[in-house]
């Protein structure tokens, strides 16, 4: 049924061109990051051609437009979640103990790059990375400190891995067991998102095939033995830093999540065993409404992809569950204060989008890894927005306004034109190997970057409004170069400690079953509770799968 | 501009050979947005533009140089580990006897650090918010003469 009957349509939209025959004419265009013209007002014609119930329904009904549960945030808010982490095992054990005591709900781990990469400290590749963007973990004992005296069956935790997703989420299960908490009592997150590698965030490891394949062995083992993990976290957060637009991040997101979601089901899994633990992960940028409009999009077209396409049943499959974080690229380094202004923006956004989780970064961020005092501003935004705006009395309450309906289905529509597209090539590996989505954001990145330059796009302190005198105070945070030093003696020890013929047996049965193409969870859990090493596990994957090496194209 | 004046503008633009730039991510970062902004860039600039790629060592980075003649590297470097592998580049580059190569840098590099990539041989640090005719501009003026004639 329409929202509105058609004679009353008729009359607004007489009443608007009259409206518009007064108002000046010489407005300049103004689009969003979608290039989606928007216009000076919107009214009932903009959205007449909606359906209340089929396109908007209440929140907890099909097709979630307006939110997954029947409460939202009245019936609990959303988790606030601050991805960190530095240095050594101890001293992240120490900051999330922090976090947890000044009311953080849900720890989130930010491995090194040597970690993220599969390398070991004591690579020589990994001179000057250790510990640098985040925390080292080598073996079991890393895994152990960095949780110790935090129970695992009381928090959950979100770690950002991929490529060696299966090695570090044999180490938390590991250190869950020590604890005495079984698989069934731990609840978190691994990212394990593979395809936004290649597409953006580039710690890709193995070749496309191999990696889709890691990431249905996670979530095959948590559907079987995991029940409260989320092993996915479908990624467009990455894909949007990198440079695309909304409705780019917003396509390319869900055409990742359709790909995994067929090859689970290929493995043999019914759609509605393991996708209610799907989730997916999306950027809060600065354009307010696109991304208020792209979160309800999200979640309606993910809703009719599962039902749709999937078949999914259990009411659960076809909610979109999501986590957010405020945009890292949109952060200036110049008068850094203001982005404690952008970042509530972009929170808010996430929150009026209906998100379940939280991070917001701290305004330091374009210079360097936090400081414990922009940490606690960042939280304290949220925690802001949540008890004292009073925005989260009532649920999705943008819905009905003229604007966002209308941004919400342009923004869907303008995002099957991409899906439409990588389904006609294949399907996202395909698309990949391709590189079209590299190349669109890629060209995305340089038109914003041209857009800025030539002032088309004003951001504060960059091009506009700045400040020649500015002189920085930013608390400085580094990390202790003793880091490194720390982490490759207690690898040492642990190297020459451990029951070598034991390891050695465990990645020779992790080789076999690599190369029979098994789920090769157990053999990794097996491996990491002998303390084999991260960069040991890898090196076997690689023998196996080979590397991927991307071609260096820029245009 | 005057007639002569132009004349002699492209004279000077024929005698010059076009000014070649090696792009490349060192460090295990795969944050490549900026590097492929910056190649666009240059190459829109007129320059040649040669992009390695990513997770490049310096001994990778300096024999691409030597290899495609670049008068200028661009690291581009987002990982925190700059201070330990910038200075290796520029290291290599003179235990090469290579230097008349520019080596520019661009990433997140806190300013405390610019002092000390300045005395290991980095020419110029371009940090987030840099306009890219800046870049561009500090490329033509900076590169070596010699080089490029």
């Amino acid at each position: 049924m329409k929202m509105f009957d058609s004679s009353f349509i008729e009359r607004i939209k007489k009443e608007k061109k009259e409206w518009q025959e007064d108002s000046p004419r010489n407005l300049f265009e103004q689009t969003n990051s979608s290039s989606i013209p928007i216009k000076l007002i919107y009214t009932p014609a903009d959205i007449n051609h909606l359906d209340y119930e089929q396109d908007l329904g209440f929140p907890g009904n099909y097709p979630f437009t307006r939110g997954i549960h029947k409460t939202m945030y009245r019936g609990r808010p959303w988790t606030m979640r601050q991805f960190s982490g530095f240095g050594t095992a101890e001293q992240t054990n120490q900051r999330y103990k922090y976090l947890l005591s000044e009311g953080e709900t849900g720890l989130s781990v930010a491995f090194d790059f040597p970690t993220l990469k599969g390398y070991d400290s004591d690579d020589p590749i990994s001179l000057g990375e250790v510990g640098v963007c985040g925390v080292a973990i080598d073996t079991l004992k890393d895994m152990e400190l960095l949780f110790e005296d935090i129970p695992l069956d009381k928090v959950t935790t979100s770690m950002t891995i991929n490529a060696p997703t299966p090695i570090l989420f044999s180490m938390y299960l590991a250190v869950a067991e020590g604890q005495g908490i079984s698989c069934d009592q731990v609840g978190g997150t691994v990212q394990n998102d593979a395809l936004k590698e290649f597409i953006a965030q580039k710690s890709f490891i193995f070749p496309p095939e191999p990696s889709v394949k890691l990431v249905i062995d996670v979530i095959e083992f948590c559907t079987k033995n995991v029940p409260r993990w989320n092993p996915v976290s479908i990624s467009g957060y990455h894909i949007r830093e990198a440079g695309a637009t909304a409705a780019q991040e917003l396509a390319f997101t869900i055409s990742d999540g359709l790909m995994y979601v067929s090859k689970t089901i290929e493995r043999g899994l019914d759609v509605d065993a393991f996708a209610p633990r799907l989730s997916l992960f999306f950027c809060a940028h600065n354009d307010f409404f696109e991304e208020i409009a792209k979160f309800r999009a999200a979640r309606r077209m993910w809703a009719r992809f599962m039902k749709e396409r999937f078949g999914a049943k259990n009411e659960r499959s076809l909610w979109m569950r999501f986590h957010t974080q405020t945009s890292g690229v949109a952060l200036t380094a110049q008068q850094p204060e203001n982005n404690i202004v952008r970042v509530t923006l972009q929170a808010l956004s996430a929150v009026l989008g209906g998100t379940q989780s939280l991070h917001t970064n701290s305004f330091d961020e374009a210079w360097q890894l936090p400081s414990e005092k922009a940490v606690t501003i960042a939280l304290r935004t949220q925690q802001i927005i949540a008890n004292e705006s009073s925005v989260t009395a009532t649920i999705d309450p943008l819905a009905g306004s003229y604007y966002i309906e209308w941004l919400t289905d342009k923004i869907e529509e303008e995002a099957m034109k991409y899906i439409d597209r990588i389904d006609t090539m294949g399907g996202m590996i395909e698309a990949i190997k391709k590189g079209y989505p590299q190349r669109e954001i890629a060209n995305s990145a340089y038109e914003f970057q041209k857009q800025v330059d030539n002032k088309k796009q004003i951001i504060v302190g960059i091009n506009q409004f700045k400040d020649e005198h500015e002189e920085l105070e930013i608390p400085r945070f580094r990390v202790d170069p003793e880091v490194e030093k720390t982490q490759l003696k207690r690898l040492k020890r642990i190297k020459e400690n451990r029951n070598h013929e034991k390891v050695l047996r465990h990645l020779n049965e992790l080789r076999k079953a690599t190369e029979r193409d098994e789920n090769i969870i157990p053999y990794v859990v097996n491996s990491v509770k002998a303390y084999a090493t991260l960069g040991e596990i890898i090196s076997i994957l690689k023998e196996v799968y080979g590397v991927w090496r991307e071609e260096c194209v820029f245009a | 501009m005057e007639f002569g004046e132009r004349n002699a503008c492209l004279h000077e633009e024929l005698i010059m050979k076009r000014i070649k730039v090696l792009v490349a991510k060192p460090g295990l970062d795969g944050h490549d947005r900026g590097a492929k902004v910056i190649c666009r860039a240059l190459r829109d600039a007129g320059m040649e533009v040669v992009y390695s790629g990513l997770e490049q060592t310096p001994e990778q980075i300096v024999n691409a140089a030597i290899q495609e003649d670049a008068d200028v590297i661009g690291l581009s470097i987002l990982s925190g580990a700059h201070r330990v592998i910038l200075p290796t580049v520029t290291k290599l580059l003179s235990e090469k006897g290579i230097t008349d190569v520019l080596v520019v840098v661009g990433g997140i590099i806190p300013t405390d650090d610019h002092l000390f990539l300045k005395q290991h041989g980095i020419s110029a640090i371009f940090g987030p918010g840099t306009p890219l005719k800046n870049a561009v501009e500090y490329i033509r003026e900076n590169v070596s003469k010699e080089r490029i004639h």
